[in-house]
């Protein structure tokens, strides 16, 4: 076995605070060997982020670290700032989370990779700056000679990875330490900028410590992976090995919480109850002691060290461990599988169920303007460009697409209840259009809004009690009728009415979207659109809130409009699915056919882009990797939308191309049965 | 993250009184938001002190007189800038005047005028502020176009040009001349949050709720930049008290014989070395309603905004 480049053994990193130490990373030891990619997955809070930072000596002044970090036998934990200076960059590179900060916006992209090539190497500025348009084409930027003097606003979030991704290879290093790369990206970038990643790990031949809260993101890329809970490595092996046969209650939670896009959605999701335990103050023992279903009294009075299980290489935290190999159980003999009502209306057949919302040929363009004084308008963003789709009773539409694609807008414009610059929008069978002040205010008791993040979405400074009476006030209920139901509506979405006096912000991410959703269901709503109700929340979390939904809308026959840019999640929770894409619908259909009978090419991309939380499909996959960016929505490409970017369109010949560039195609229906795309040469291919 | 909830609003929850694990009776007391906000100020320590000052200082201002035989309106030619003594509690001036007796009856004026005017001038700010935030558009452009005009025009020029016009007439009128020239770059400011706190998700969920628009700005947008609003609040109340005294200078609003904090403490500031008790009285008692009334603004700031950890 060659020695490892990184060795990180006890390493503790404390934040001194005047409420006491928050202990954020509490003895972490790890190997890294050359060319290893080594996942660390955790969720928020968890250390993952604070132990990356400590091997890069980039935490904050105040902040206490202990134990040992030896690159490549030499110790770096101590160091001061100008010898880490040297190292950093040199031999470690970093790749943040959020590209957009981390490029300065007043220079060059070219500027900013020759400046990490020059600090480093005693080269002239015209051997950086060849070097740099070197390593930009590496990463795959299209004229990479003049993109070099672009600034960082002119790229777009996908293209700024790869910039940091250039910057992070260009001096060779050891070790390439990726903090959460694609978080911020949509699934077709995150795809191509994983591919990225594992050219550089190629080119450079250099380690990689891969953090992210993601498990599907790692199982096709790392080689190992170790997973953090409360500031420890709870459990750590080989993928296969920690992803098929997981021995830690908190890592088997973990698998049985993702959603995925390769199962059909009747399988519950396995929720872990309660949230991670505060850093500050923690408790003696396990961590996971409060959620865990395991738990004895030994695990609360005594913290499990990691002990060997199975196959060499493979270690678990758990005081039961031994127990969870010898009985080979998987995380449904360990959580309890939550019972989800079932609707009534799901046994009538769609046709015959009522339309609740219906949209036919909607548009919303966005004038754009010139001129300060005088405003001409001189053209317009095509947001939504003639979209129809229709929600019946009981049944939850997944609206899905990358960022940019209209389904926001699509959802603000149902939520206006106000005439669409063109088409119709018909709720429970009234017009928009034709509604008075009246009426419009006494529809919106029945359809509401649950948005993406929760923080923002509930006023900081009301409490709860008044965030819930809200919506009943406005529409005229009396003050003890809003109390009940108040009480009522925390009890439904599993909280405390003993809290309704809290604010907020006492609540954790989970609690606070359940108070979101109490609030759009104090109504009594008929249609419920949710915005990316879960992207903001950690695995465990969301699964919980899944559950929720589905309980809800069968106890109380709700229809959903879920807008969603995660598919897994989408295929889990919708009945049917439309996939955007540049203020179109591409697909849509029934949610099974469209997964497994993909018929056009950008849902196909957009599927195969979608990673899985299964080492063993995920390598054996093949990606359909989409070329470059969406195009500008005020300047959509002729005919066909998506042509630009189409892999099947590149492979047509130019008499069949003609009808591409010049005929937009209609949603041609499939079989006849309820699936629908609009490709002219559609073609099923099997993606998941 | 969740921060463990404060004992007094524990106590003012009643728990649930079931017994055997039945199923809960909906008994549990839900308290609304003002409620609570008045259970967070009574933990204010110095609030509770502030507001307590504030009511002593009303007590002391419209009881005081009665504690003293002279009016304010008597002279006593027995003592000319005589200091403190037990007939004279706070000195007497150069006209045998009754320093304590002045002091108390300008005190009446500056506490009602100052908290009127702030009152009046901050509302004012964040009235014409949110509403041309919220709705933007030509309310926005016309209020806008009115707080740029108040803010050109010479405010001493207008109040001398109407000043005959309200000759005579009772001093509140002026309470509203102060504060129409005290709130325009507050209304400029609340409209700019107002516009940031417009696009926040909390408040297009109200509004897709059917809460009408002025509803919102009351509920919503004032409560989230109430921290400003309370803080311009208290510093009105001094630049009230102080800009009275250039008022009295056009002649107009307090006039002698009658005083206010403000006339005295101008009067008094030549002697301000020589005579301290012509100047300290009514400057310490200015302090002190100062002092006070923002201790009571900052226990309302934090009252109403629940991250500062009560």
């Amino acid at each position: 076995m060659t020695e490892p480049i990184l060795a990180v053994r006890g390493l503790k990193v404390t934040f001194p605070g005047s409420a006491g130490d928050v202990r954020a990373v509490r003895g972490v030891d790890y190997e890294l060997r050359p060319g290893e990619v080594l996942g660390i997955v955790g969720e928020s809070g968890s250390g993952k982020s604070a132990s990356a930072l400590a091997v890069t000596g980039l935490l904050p002044q105040y902040a206490q670290v202990e134990g040992s970090v030896l690159l490549d036998g030499k110790e770096i934990v101590g160091q001061d700032d100008e010898a880490m200076t040297k190292i950093r960059g040199k031999r470690i590179a970093v790749v943040f989370q959020d590209p957009l900060s981390a490029l300065t916006p007043v220079y060059t992209i070219g500027d900013q990779i020759s400046e990490a090539i020059r600090i480093h190497n005693d080269v002239s500025k015209e051997a950086a700056r060849k070097r740099t348009v070197e390593l930009l084409k590496l990463v795959g930027i299209p004229n990479a000679a003049d993109r070099a003097n672009a600034f960082p606003h002119e790229f777009s979030g996908g293209m700024r990875q790869r910039v940091m991704i250039a910057m992070s290879i260009a001096n060779d290093p050891d070790v390439i330490i990726a903090d959460e790369p694609t978080t911020a990206l949509d699934v077709t970038i995150q795809a191509q900028v994983l591919e990225l990643l594992r050219k550089a790990r190629e080119v450079t031949g250099a380690a990689i410590v891969m953090i992210t809260h993601d498990l599907s993101v790692i199982a096709g890329f790392a080689d190992r992976v170790a997973v953090m809970y409360a500031g420890r490595i709870v459990e750590t092996g080989t993928v296969d090995e920690v992803f098929y046969s997981p021995r830690m209650p908190y890592t088997m939670g973990l698998l049985g919480a993702i959603p995925r896009a390769d199962e059909t959605g009747d399988r519950p999701l396995v929720p872990i109850e309660g949230t991670p335990p505060s850093l500050l103050n923690l408790p003696p023992g396990c961590p996971f002691a409060a959620r865990c279903p395991l738990v004895f009294d030994t695990c609360r009075e005594v913290e499990p060290a990691l002990i060997a299980v199975g196959s060499p290489g493979h270690q678990s935290a758990c005081h039961l461990a031994e127990k969870i190999e010898a009985g080979g159980w998987g995380p449904t003999d360990v959580f309890p599988l939550p019972e989800l009502a079932e609707a009534a209306v799901a046994r009538i057949p769609r046709e015959e169920r009522e339309v609740v919302l219906e949209a036919k040929d909607l548009v919303r363009h966005y004038p754009l303007l010139k001129g300060a004084v005088f405003k001409r308008q001189v053209g317009a963003v095509q947001a939504v460009d003639g979209i129809s789709f229709d929600v019946r009773d009981g049944e939850t539409l997944g609206l899905v697409g990358e960022s940019g694609c209209g389904k926001s807008t699509t959802l603000l414009e149902v939520l206006e209840l106000a005439a669409p610059q063109a088409g119709r929008i018909v709720v429970l069978g009234r017009d928009t259009a034709e509604l008075s002040a009246s009426d419009r205010r006494a529809l919106r008791r029945d359809v509401n809004i649950v948005f993406q993040d929760p923080m923002a979405s509930l006023d900081p400074r009301m409490p709860v009690s008044d965030i819930l009476a809200e919506p009943m006030r406005a529409h005229g209920l009396g003050a003890k009728e809003i109390a009940t139901r108040v009480r009522e509506l925390l009890r439904l979405v599993g909280l405390n009415p003993e809290h309704a006096a809290r604010y907020p912000q006492q609540f954790s991410g989970g609690q606070r979207q359940r108070i979101g959703i109490a609030r759009a269901l104090a109504l009594e709503p008929e249609l419920l659109v949710l915005d990316e109700p879960v992207s903001a929340l950690d695995v465990s979390i969301q699964a919980g809130v899944i559950n929720l939904l589905e309980d809800l809308r069968a106890r109380l026959g709700l229809s959903y409009l879920f807008v969603a840019h995660d598919l897994a999640v989408v295929r889990h929770i919708a009945d049917r699915i439309a996939v955007m894409y540049l203020g179109k619908i591409v697909e849509i259909g029934d949610v099974t056919l469209v997964y497994e009978r993909a018929s056009h090419p950008y849902t196909q991309a957009l599927l195969s882009a979608i990673p899985l939380p299964d080492p063993h499909k995920e390598r054996a996959r093949r990606r359909i990797l989409l070329e470059g960016d969406l195009p500008s929505p005020a300047d959509p490409p002729s005919g066909c939308r998506f042509r630009t970017r189409c892999p099947k369109f590149a492979a047509l010949d130019e008499e069949r191309r003609r009808r591409c560039l010049e005929e937009e195609p209609p949603l041609y229906g499939l079989n006849g049965a309820d699936h629908a795309a609009a490709c002219h040469y559609a073609a099923v291919v099997k993606v998941v | 993250m969740s921060v463990p909830s404060s004992g007094a609003l524990e106590t003012s929850l009643q728990p649930d009184q079931t017994e055997g694990g039945g199923p809960p009776i909906d008994e549990t007391r839900i308290a609304s938001r003002w409620s609570v906000v008045f259970a967070r100020f009574r933990r204010k320590r110095l609030a509770m002190f502030g507001l307590v000052v504030v009511v002593l200082l009303f007590l002391l201002a419209f009881i005081g007189p009665y504690l003293t035989s002279w009016e304010y309106t008597d002279h006593d030619f027995n003592a000319f800038l005589q200091g403190p003594s037990t007939s004279h509690y706070f000195g007497t001036t150069q006209t045998g005047g009754d320093v304590f007796a002045l002091t108390m009856r300008g005190m009446q004026k500056s506490l009602i005028i100052g908290i009127l005017v702030a009152l009046f001038s901050t509302g004012m700010a964040a009235l014409v502020g949110a509403f041309a935030g919220y709705f933007g558009g030509w309310v926005d452009r016309s209020l806008m176009w009115f707080v740029d005009l108040l803010l050109v025009l010479p405010s001493f020029l207008i109040i001398a040009i109407l000043s005959p016009t309200f000759k005579g007439k009772t001093w509140l009128v002026f309470v509203v001349l102060l504060a129409a020239f005290l709130w325009m770059v507050t209304a400029r400011i609340v409209r700019g949050m107002t516009i940031s706190l417009a696009n926040r998700e909390y408040v297009l969920a109200a509004r897709f709720m059917g809460v009408p628009a002025p509803r919102i700005i009351f509920r919503h947008i004032l409560p989230n930049i109430s921290s400003l609003l309370i803080v311009d609040a208290t510093i009105n109340v001094s630049a009230a008290i102080i800009g009275e005294t250039s008022l009295s200078f056009f002649g107009f609003g307090v006039q002698p014989p009658d005083v206010s904090l403000g006339t005295l403490i101008a009067d008094g500031t030549g002697s301000a070395t020589t005579y301290a008790w012509l100047f300290a009285f009514p400057a310490g008692l200015l302090v002190l309603i100062v002092l006070a009334v923002n201790l009571v603004g900052d226990g309302l700031r934090d009252a109403l905004d629940p991250t500062s950890g009560l």
